[in-house]
Formats: C-alpha cells, structure tokens, sequence
C-alpha cells in the first residue's frame, strides 16, 4: 500500500494507519507521525497553501525516493491544505516495514522533506494577524543530514 | 496570449494579486520588470525559486517563458 494525497478536507490519521497495519501482515512494524496544529499556543488558525502543477507530484517523488532508499512494506504521506484550526491534524506520515529502522527513518527522512523541501507555504492566524511561516535553521539542518548521508554510502 | 505569473506564498502578499499577465516571450529580465521593486528583490535571493510550464529552474536567468504558459515564483517553503 503507497498512498499519497495532498488533502482539502480534515482527516483521522489513526484510521490511515490502521488500515496501513492491516494491509501490510508481512511487516514487523508500523511507524507514524502526526503533525497538528498546536493548542493553546496563541494560534488561532493555521492555512497551508500549494501550488498545484508542483506539490503533488513532490510528493509521489518523495514516497518514490522512500521506496528507494527503505526497505517498506507500505507507506502512507497525507498532507493538508486550507484553513485549520487547532488540533487538526496537518501531516501523517506512516511506514509499515518488515524491520524497524526502515519504518523509522523513512517517516523521518518523509517528514524532514515535507517539512523544508516540499511545495508548501504556511501562515498562522496570531491576535487576528496573518503571519508567514518560513522554516527553522533547524529544519535546513535535518534536511541536510540525508543529503550527507547518501554522499557516504 | 501573454505569460501568467503566479505569486506564491508570501509574495502574493507583496504583489498584492495572485496572478499577473505579461507580454510573450518572457524572460529574467522581464520578469524583473513585470513584478515591481519588491518582488524583484526577493526574487535575488537564493531560496527562491521559479517554476515554468510546471517545472523548476535549476537556473532562474535561464527564463524563457513562451506564450500561455505559466510562471510561478516559489518563495522559501514550509510544510509538515
């Protein structure tokens, strides 16, 4: 199972990962990450905006080069898009794998992608201000990580 | 037919407009002018990138926009 969406609508990533699990018997494990929108940080709506000829297929590409690079089973990226309010879900990465570390790495490897280096441009809602979200010096720096280690191996 | 350009992100703020149409053949230094000052200087900076007919520019003087394609200016992104 590789399922790839860019979705409009809210969405319950536990379900997603179910059915991953129970599609996917010959896996050891199942590894997953959710990202929402935090609670009670101050933030009162959070909106992601796209590109359609470019986020989508970045992220086929990205569950491509996962496949790749990782030993999986199955492999589920769902990324939102639109307004969200807080505690919604934003991203759920999950990687059913017959050892863990192949499960582990790639939704990290998934998630670091989609964090700096995919097609996305998020604004948060502060004291009825919009305000853009550029990412961390951090988020550069765990991206580059699988750059250096794909040089070495 | 012209050349649409398309502000992404943070840029639309600073166009002001989502979309901008520009005469055809378009090419860096017409999109410099199309856009204005502002969007001009962000587009200098590395982290921004530009897409044509649905494709990122490895080199973004490298521009050649014909007629009734799409150009999209990518500021930094941030997902997840």
């Amino acid at each position: 199972m590789f399922d790839v969406h860019l979705l409009h609508e809210s969405f319950a990533p536990s379900a997603a990962i179910d059915r991953l699990s129970n599609v996917t018997p010959s896996a050891g494990g199942v590894a997953s990450f959710v990202g929402k929108v935090r609670n009670g940080d101050e933030v009162e709506a959070l909106e992601l905006s796209h590109y359609e000829p470019l986020t989508e297929p970045g992220m086929l590409a990205l569950g491509d080069a996962a496949r790749v690079r990782f030993d999986l089973a199955g492999l589920i990226i769902l990324h939102r898009i639109g307004r969200l309010e807080p505690g919604d879900p934003i991203v759920c990465v999950a990687a059913a794998a017959r050892h863990r570390r192949d499960a582990l790495q790639a939704v990290d490897y998934c998630m670091d992608h989609l964090k700096s280096a995919a097609w996305f441009w998020k604004r948060e809602l502060r004291s009825g201000e919009w305000q853009w979200i550029e990412p961390r010096d951090e988020d550069h720096a765990d991206l580059a990580r699988w750059a250096v280690e794909k040089a070495t191996v | 037919m012209a050349v649409r350009i398309v502000f992404l992100g943070p840029l639309r703020d600073l166009a002001g407009e989502d979309v901008r149409e520009a005469p055809a053949p378009l090419d860096w230094a017409g999109l410099l002018e199309a856009v204005g000052d502002d969007v001009a200087g962000q587009l200098q900076h590395e982290r921004v990138h530009i897409a044509c007919a649905g494709r990122v520019l490895t080199d973004k003087t490298a521009l050649r926009a014909q007629d009734g394609e799409e150009v999209a200016l990518l500021p930094p992104v941030s997902g997840g």
